[in-house]
């Protein structure tokens, strides 16, 4: 068990507002090896970035984590202190975001911030820092790195800013990297160059990758496992492969139906009725129940969870059992 | 098939000043800078059909957009369209961005009437705009609500009602899903081809995902910097795509239903439109590129494959 990089156990991040708690994740359990890509897909407001938030200790107050527990290659960091925290981000976990421009700085060159972030977590002299990054832009496929270090973030392309993100976030040679919504900004022949040097830089240094993203085909192409998240829940964990071929949970089976296919011919694409609930009506027991299909009385009374089976639905499960 | 289509563009362009200003030209004698935006665009929209423009950033998709609405003249050649230039209507990509916030859905909804029919009377302009949201799936009483108490996919109904409010024929929609959630987009695609089934609408759908325009056109434009580069009904497009960069983008498109593991990603970026490359624009990037493609500019022609593809290697 020792390859676990990051578990995460139960964790609930709440928000209290003046009109009461709003629950954005709620018993959410997953855990990451080295060197697999976990994608943790959903739709808007389904609480995959605040999954990643929570785990980088990144959420805007008010927001807390309410419970759980977050562990690292073993330790808790979860109630670290926001200085003990600022050491590990970085230097233990990357982070990758959806837009590379609000991720750099504009005023500095790309070059001044790589070695910023290095010094901060390396013991290395001012040109050794900048020797490694050097190293770093040549790894994530810049080219001429020699001279683009010099230049200012606006002189990049956005695949190239991406390029450049992804650099900073492997300065400090971290076990676990949080991309979130990396390629959403980029056009589709860069998108495949982004997950393709993810995939690459996962394998060759073993790093831990959580990509969080609400494109089925980008996880089905790159991930190695899935969690599906609804309404701050778990529906559906497992092998991508598995999971793309026969959905099970009737959520991620409706998600799958409404992508437009690049094969077959459909005249109307399969509707989920209704829209996902707003976290102050979240209805009891499992949060999809008043738009499911196969609906039984159990799933308006107790919550289902993803232990066990990988799906947290009550349907699948009578169905396993008989 | 002898009638003339609704909407012709020949040779059609658009070119932006993007050059520095006055003072710095003559100082740092710099020359004026244009952008061709639409470089020569050529196409037919039959009535009642679907034409999508598909293409990366900056390829031009969106110029054409404005330019077939009429919301900007183009700088070189015409655009045709044949019918009521008062029933064209636009859907545009950001359901929050093309909602006034200070206004009711009601209010919304009937600003094409009362500018196009001042004639219709107050409860009728009510009964109508009642009608229009019941026809997209909303209910009459969501009128006398603001446009910040519905989600993206509903917003994005109110802004297709309003577009119906006009009676259209034709209608120009940029992007209209790429804001969405896939769930809501699935049902807003499904409305959209419910209402050209039911009003018989002509649709100029403009989109960078190609799954979508799959489900949604009859023919396929694909456009790089400012030119179409492959036309061809969708069903030729996808079995048997000719234009290296057709192939390219359809290479690299993650496929949820035949996922590749090991996908080749295309090689390069999308030059800068202000400097684009000499004659072929896509030869950086094209493995097929000759001396001919760097030299000449190809185009379509009848002779080749009935004008579908402009390319000298194919």
């Amino acid at each position: 068990m020792s390859d676990k990089v990051l578990e995460v156990e139960e964790l609930r991040v709440e928000f209290p507002t003046r009109h009461g708690v709003l629950t954005a994740v709620d018993g959410v359990s997953l855990s990451i090896d080295r060197g697999e890509i976990l994608g943790v897909v959903g739709e808007s407001g389904a609480g995959k970035s605040m999954t990643g938030m929570a785990i980088l200790g990144l959420l805007e107050p008010p927001g807390r984590i309410a419970a759980g527990r977050i562990s690292l290659s073993g330790e808790r960091i979860d109630q670290l202190t926001e200085n003990e925290l600022r050491q590990y981000r970085g230097r233990r976990i990357g982070a990758i975001f959806q837009d590379p421009l609000t991720s750099l700085n504009p005023l500095f060159t790309v070059g001044k911030q790589l070695v910023e972030t290095i010094r901060q977590h390396l013991p290395l002299s001012a040109s050794d820092a900048r020797r490694r990054a050097i190293e770093l832009l040549t790894e994530v496929g810049i080219p001429a790195p020699e001279a683009r270090v010099d230049h200012y973030p606006h002189q990049f392309s956005g695949g190239m800013r991406q390029r450049v993100v992804i650099a900073l976030a492997l300065c400090a040679e971290p076990e676990l990297i949080i991309a979130d919504e990396p390629t959403t900004a980029l056009d589709v022949s860069i998108q495949a160059q982004i997950t393709g040097l993810l995939k690459r830089l996962c394998k060759e240094r073993g790093m831990a990758v959580m990509l969080v993203t609400h494109d089925m085909g980008v996880i089905a192409e790159t991930a190695d496992r899935v969690a599906v998240m609804y309404a701050g829940r778990l529906t559906e964990v497992g092998n991508v492969q598995a999971m793309v071929r026969a959905p099970r949970h009737p959520y991620t089976v409706g998600l799958m139906g409404a992508i437009p296919s690049l094969t077959g011919d459909v005249q109307e694409l399969s509707q989920i009725p209704g829209n996902m609930p707003r976290l102050n009506a979240i209805p009891a027991g499992c949060a999809f129940n008043p738009r499911c299909a196969r609906r039984i009385d159990k799933c308006t009374v107790d919550i289902p969870t993803v232990s066990g089976s990988g799906v947290a639905c009550w349907a699948v499960e009578d169905e396993v059992r008989t | 098939m002898s009638q003339l289509p609704l909407l012709e563009a020949n040779a059609l362009q658009r070119q932006y000043d993007v050059s520095a200003p006055w003072l710095n030209r003559v100082l740092e004698r710099r020359p004026r800078q244009f952008l061709n935006a639409v470089a020569g665009v050529d196409f037919q929209l039959e009535k009642g059909q679907t034409l999508a423009l598909v293409g990366e950033s900056g390829c031009g998709k969106s110029t054409i957009a404005k330019l077939a609405t009429g919301l900007q003249k183009p700088t070189g050649g015409e655009i045709v369209y044949r019918g009521d230039w008062n029933r064209v209507q636009m859907i545009f990509q950001d359901p929050f961005a093309s909602l006034n916030p200070r206004w009711r859905v009601s209010s919304i909804i009937s600003e094409p009437l009362r500018t196009l029919k001042p004639g219709l009377s107050r409860p009728d302009v009510a009964r109508r705009v009642g009608e229009l949201l019941e026809t997209v799936g909303l209910s009459v009483a969501d009128g006398s609500k603001y446009p910040h108490e519905f989600s993206g996919g509903q917003r994005q109904r109110i802004s297709i009602a309003r577009a119906l409010a006009g009676e259209p024929e034709f209608l120009v929609c940029d992007e209209p899903t790429s804001a969405l959630d896939v769930s809501v987009q699935a049902q807003i695609l499904n409305l959209m081809k419910r209402l050209q089934f039911e009003f018989g609408l002509t649709y100029l759908f403009i989109s960078h995902d190609l799954s979508v325009v799959r489900h949604m056109a009859d023919t396929i434009a694909v456009m790089y910097l400012g030119k179409i580069v492959e036309i061809a009904p969708k069903q030729d497009l996808f079995d048997n795509p000719m234009h290296p960069y057709t192939r390219m983008l359809l290479d690299t498109i993650p496929d949820l239903q035949n996922p590749v593991r090991d996908r080749a990603a295309m090689t390069g970026e999308i030059p800068s439109p202000i400097d684009p490359p000499t004659g072929c624009s896509f030869h950086p990037r094209c493995p097929l590129a000759s001396e001919h493609c760097l030299k000449e500019t190809p185009v379509r022609s009848q002779e080749k494959f009935a004008g579908r593809v402009a390319c000298f290697a194919v």
